[in-house]
């Protein structure tokens, strides 16, 4: 960055600030371990709404800590790294508060006790998510992803409420502790299918399942930090989170079964072959998370071959490679984001030789690689060997072991595509162009690369601390499950040697047959992609269409419309309602009001027919003038003054504008069959209003609240002018919306009348510019700004 | 309009017409006034001064920019709201009232103060801008 | 005297809706004034028309005497007076904005926001672009 011209000085010491909090929440969260490995389940409530018995209330159980401790620990390591990353960006207060929201989110999500909260905070990674793909608003791309993402899992996530108030209300509870606590299935229920199709709809949106995962790769355009932490650790993982909270719920049925392992199994070949046939390294690492979420929604399908036994290590399996994917998925995309920092690239061709220039974070890829690949003694190996047992036991046996087996080659492959092509080989341009990176980029790959390293010796304490807590909430666990580095020469161990040596071979035959897959996954006629485009199209055609029609952009149809609609309404309901009373009699008027009368119509019709503005707005102060003399006649003092004040202020301010604005020589002749038409509508209107005044007024008044407000005066407000009263104490609440409107009102004056317009509209020429400039030039006019 | 006449005679009316505005917003409580009415002929006053002298020398009489009064007048009003609260945790504008020699305070007539000023600036700010759009600093001075 | 309001009122009420129906902004905003007007007066006249002395308490007593006025549209109307006033301003500097902008004062050929189709016509291209 320093070779762009950005000023070091620059640190964004927010985000620096910042990794306390995730921080502080990561150690909080470790220190609950050992309570709740003792099976241990610790809940927190918030009172909300008492009286109601609403609170907002939170429970740590071993699925949560897991997911807990991967969301404030990765979290910590990536906001450390995205302060060094995305040092020089603009809007790096927004981006802090977008991921921090974004953490405290998740976390929300994977601690709710209340189904609501839980699809509320759900929904809110959605949003966040949004904000953080479409960071870099500018460009369209990242523009379209941002929305694809938030509409796919939006779309998704409504169909999940849809499932959870089914689910609440045939289970007659929205609390997960109370559905969860003894036997919770609800196979039986009347409307399970549509309960499971709905929860998985949006379990398999969030968690990118084939055929809706396309919006996971596309969401690659996010900085790299957003990747990492949303797309491949944390956020992704929500809907594997759901499925396995609601395993002992809604699990243990065929379909359940058949339709994780189907659509798990389908997904993770398809994206593992998918992913090795990318040349931009992010691109690789997406389409290997979307591979390790098929694997976890498969494995947390995977019924037993006798009830029970089985089902429970497929579970533990699921939960040791949620753990395995997070350590090495995360320092693979902090390294692939330091490669392109350095290099400014992420195409795998353009790279080659970078470990003589970025040693650390050729170590940290090293050893996350490794663990991807599930070679020993790395942690990624002992999840790797349970996938294969548990399939193989399960009663999906052939299938599942096939569909993992192949998965797993493929991500052999990829796992040698990142860590080999970039930093093995002869030194390309790239890495002669590129500079060496400051410790913040490197540490959080390199941590995490040991963290595998160090879980796959000490196996024991992570799986009796973590993981099998966290399986234990799935289903239960065996009693003496020791997991461990070594099981002797069996066949799984082959199958593994297999594995590799396989995922070698496709990884050496890669310049020369990868292409056909490649190019054919791009020409697939139908992909979730292009439906999404066509729906997207689809919408856009319809309501333009719909639009065109209901609003032609004709200003006087609308309010003809509106007052047509006011008429017509009013007057039926007056018919409907039998509320016409004509008056019998002429009533007794006295000369006076006579005048008045007679002053007030003449000078309407002065105001309608005037060819000048002066003479027109003076008629209208006459109009006003007279009207407040009613007021003054009917005991309305205080209405009277305001009222005779503001017809002076009207005059003057609309003789001051009005004058501006032509005079009525030039106006627009309008056809007379137009004006007999709006003439029919106001007389219609002007007859239903007087219709409905007389109705009003032949009843008594309601007096009870003026009643109240009289005689609570003196002894409630302490006045003894009643209108004062009510407009200062009794109604306070509405005249302060009153004033609010006044200073609202003053203040959109001002902004459409001071020149700052003028200066806002150069600023946003100038920003025009300089997105238009591209990055250097952005940074160039920036300084000089 | 800017006769000799209509100048001296402002001079004089400019003063009176703010110290009746005062007085109509004092009485309001008991008897026809208040802060609407007593706002409203201040601004009168100020409209006067618009016709004889230009907007900036009302800008320069007044002080304050126009919309930060009426924006105080609504912070004034809020705040007299929350004394209710504080004193004696009763709902948001609750009437607290207190005798100091005799005479009857109330939080009410805070808040009918804070609706004149309200009044008076957003007044004060559509004639004044209707008449001369105000100044605004120039993009440099922002940073 | 009731009669007499409802009538004036549906009067004032045909009078407005005619102004703001008109092609041109002047006259709407003339159409406007008055309707606040003439909602104000509705509800004056439909609290009662009984009373002819305000609704003061006289000292010493609790309630207001007997012929007082209903003390409560009065409330709402001067509220409504002043808020009509101020919204009444804005607007007034909006078409007055609008006039400046589009030199004209036709709403119906201000089409920034609906452009008329591509393929219906003639545009006459008063697109928001500030260039």
């Amino acid at each position: 960055m320093a070779a762009l011209g950005i000023p070091t000085a620059r640190v964004p010491l927010l985000l620096r600030a910042s990794v306390a909090l995730p921080a502080a929440l990561f150690a909080w969260f470790c220190s609950l371990v050992p309570r709740v490995s003792s099976g241990e389940t610790l809940h927190w409530e918030i009172g909300w709404i008492p009286q109601q018995g609403i609170a907002l209330s939170f429970f740590v159980d071993g699925l949560s800590l897991l997911f807990a401790l991967v969301i404030t620990g990765i979290g910590t390591l990536i906001v450390h790294y995205a302060s060094e990353y995305m040092r020089g960006r603009p809007q790096l207060p927004r981006f802090t508060a977008f991921l921090l929201a974004f953490m405290l989110s998740m976390l929300g999500v994977v601690l709710a006790d209340n189904l609501i909260a839980l699809f509320i905070f759900w929904e809110l990674t959605g949003l966040t998510s949004f904000l953080l793909i479409g960071y870099q608003h500018e460009d369209a791309t990242a523009r379209r992803a941002a929305l694809q993402a938030l509409l796919v899992t939006g779309v998704g996530a409504l169909a999940m409420l849809a499932g959870f108030v089914l689910l609440g209300e045939a289970a007659g509870t929205y609390s997960l502790r109370e559905l969860l606590a003894g036997d919770a299935s609800l196979a039986g229920a009347s409307n399970y299918p549509w309960i499971l199709a709905l929860v998985l709809a949006g379990a398999f949106t969030k968690s990118a399942q084939f055929p809706l995962h396309f919006w996971l790769p596309n969401a690659m355009v996010a900085p790299t930090p957003v990747s990492a932490y949303l797309h491949s650790a944390t956020m992704v993982k929500a809907g594997v989170f759901l499925l396995a909270r609601m395993s002992p719920v809604l699990g243990g049925t065929e379909a359940w079964s058949v339709t994780l392992v189907g659509f798990g199994a389908v997904t993770a070949v398809y994206s593992a072959l998918a992913s090795v046939t990318r040349t931009d390294l992010k691109q690789v690492l997406a389409y290997t998370t979307v591979m390790a979420l098929g694997t976890c929604v498969m494995f947390l399908g995977l019924p037993g071959e006798a009830a029970g036994a089985a089902h429970s290590t497929a579970a533990v399996a699921a939960m040791a490679f949620i753990l395995v994917h997070a350590l090495y998925k995360a320092a693979l995309f902090m390294a692939v984001g330091t490669i392109e920092h350095s290099t400014g690239t992420r195409d795998i061709a353009r790279h080659g030789g970078l470990r003589h220039v970025l040693g650390p974070t050729f170590v940290g890829t090293a050893l996350a690689a490794v663990s991807m690949a599930g070679l020993p003694p790395f942690i990624g190996f002992v999840g790797k060997e349970l996938l294969y047992s548990s399939a193989y036991e399960s009663a999906f046996g052939g299938f599942a072991l096939f569909a993992i087996v192949a998965a797993s080659v493929l991500i052999v492959t990829a796992a040698m595509l990142v860590a080999v092509v970039p930093f093995f080989g002869t030194m390309k341009q790239s890495a002669r162009d590129a500079h060496p990176v400051t410790w913040q980029l490197w540490i959080g790959p390199l941590l995490l690369g040991l963290l595998g390293l160090v879980a796959g010796v000490a196996t024991t304490p992570v799986f009796h601390g973590l993981v099998l807590p966290a399986a234990a909430a799935i289903a239960p666990v065996p009693e003496h499950f020791e997991p461990g580095l070594w099981h002797g020469f069996n066949s799984l161990l082959l199958l593994s040697l297999a594995t590799w040596a396989t995922g070698a071979f496709v990884f050496w035959l890669r310049p020369y047959m990868l292409s056909v897959p490649g190019a054919l996954l791009d020409r697939l006629p139908v992909t979730g992609d292009r439906v999404y485009d066509a729906t997207m199209d689809g919408i856009a055609r319809f309501s333009t269409a719909l639009t065109r029609r209901m609003q032609p952009g004709i200003q006087s149809r609308y309010i003809l419309a509106v007052f047509a609609t006011l008429a017509l309404s009013v007057g039926a309901t007056l018919v409907a309602k039998d509320a016409i009373h004509l008056p019998s009699q002429m009533p007794s008027v006295t000369f006076g009001e006579w005048t008045l009368v007679a002053v007030i119509s003449a000078s309407v019709l002065t105001v309608i027919l005037s060819k000048s503005r002066l003479l027109a707005i003076c008629a209208l102060g006459v109009v006003g003038t007279a009207i407040s003399l009613v007021f003054l006649l009917r005991g309305a003092p205080d209405v009277a003054m305001t009222q005779l004040i503001v017809e002076t202020l009207v005059v003057v301010i609309v003789a001051i504008v009005l004058l501006k604005l032509p005079d009525f020589r030039n106006e627009i002749r309008q056809p007379l069959s137009e004006r007999w038409r709006d003439a029919a509508i106001a007389v219609a209107v002007g007859t239903v209003t007087t219709l409905v005044l007389l109705a009003v007024t032949t009843e008594p008044p309601q007096l009870a609240l003026t009643e109240y407000f009289e005689s609570m005066a003196v002894p409630g407000a302490h006045g003894h002018n009643v209108v004062n009263d009510i407009l200062v104490d009794f109604r306070a609440m509405d005249t302060l919306g009153e004033i609010s409107v006044l200073v609202i009102a003053a203040a959109a004056v001002c902004a459409l009348l001071r020149r700052r317009t003028r200066y806002r509209i150069d600023r946003f020429q100038r920003l025009q510019r300089r997105y238009a400039a591209g990055p250097g030039g952005a940074r160039a006019s920036e300084e000089d700004a | 309009m800017n006769t000799l006449i209509l100048r001296e005679t402002t001079r004089v009316l400019f003063t009176l017409i703010l110290v009746f505005s005062v007085a109509t917003l004092l009485r309001g409580h008991d008897a026809p006034g208040g802060g609407f009415v007593g706002g409203l002929i201040a601004s009168t006053a100020c409209c006067l001064y618009v016709f004889v002298a230009d907007a900036k020398d009302v800008r320069r009489l007044v002080r304050t920019d126009p919309l930060k009064t009426a924006a105080a007048g609504l912070a004034l009003a809020i705040l007299s709201g929350l004394i209710g609260i504080l004193l004696g945790g009763r709902p948001f504008l609750s009437g607290e009232w207190a005798e100091i020699g005799g005479v009857e305070i109330g939080t009410p007539l805070l808040f009918d103060f804070g609706v004149y000023l309200v009044v008076v600036g957003a007044v004060l700010t559509f004639v004044l801008e209707i008449k001369e759009p105000g100044a605004v600093p120039p993009p440099d001075s922002e940073k | 005297m009731e009669t007499v309001i409802a009538v004036l009122v549906g009067v004032l009420m045909a009078s407005s809706v005619y102004l703001m129906l008109r092609r041109n902004l002047v006259r709407f905003v003339l159409g406007l004034a008055l309707i606040s007007h003439t909602a104000n007066l509705l509800i004056f006249s439909s609290g009662g028309l009984q009373g002819t002395f305000p609704p003061l308490v006289p000292p010493g007593e609790l309630v207001p005497g007997a012929g007082a006025a209903n003390a409560l549209p009065q409330a709402l109307m001067l509220t409504a007076i002043v808020i009509s006033f101020s919204v009444f301003a804005f607007l007034l500097v909006l078409a007055f904005r609008t006039y400046q902008r589009l030199e004209t004062v036709d709403p119906d050929s201000m089409r920034s926001a609906e452009p008329v189709p591509a393929e219906a016509g003639t545009d006459r291209s008063v697109s928001g672009d500030p260039q």
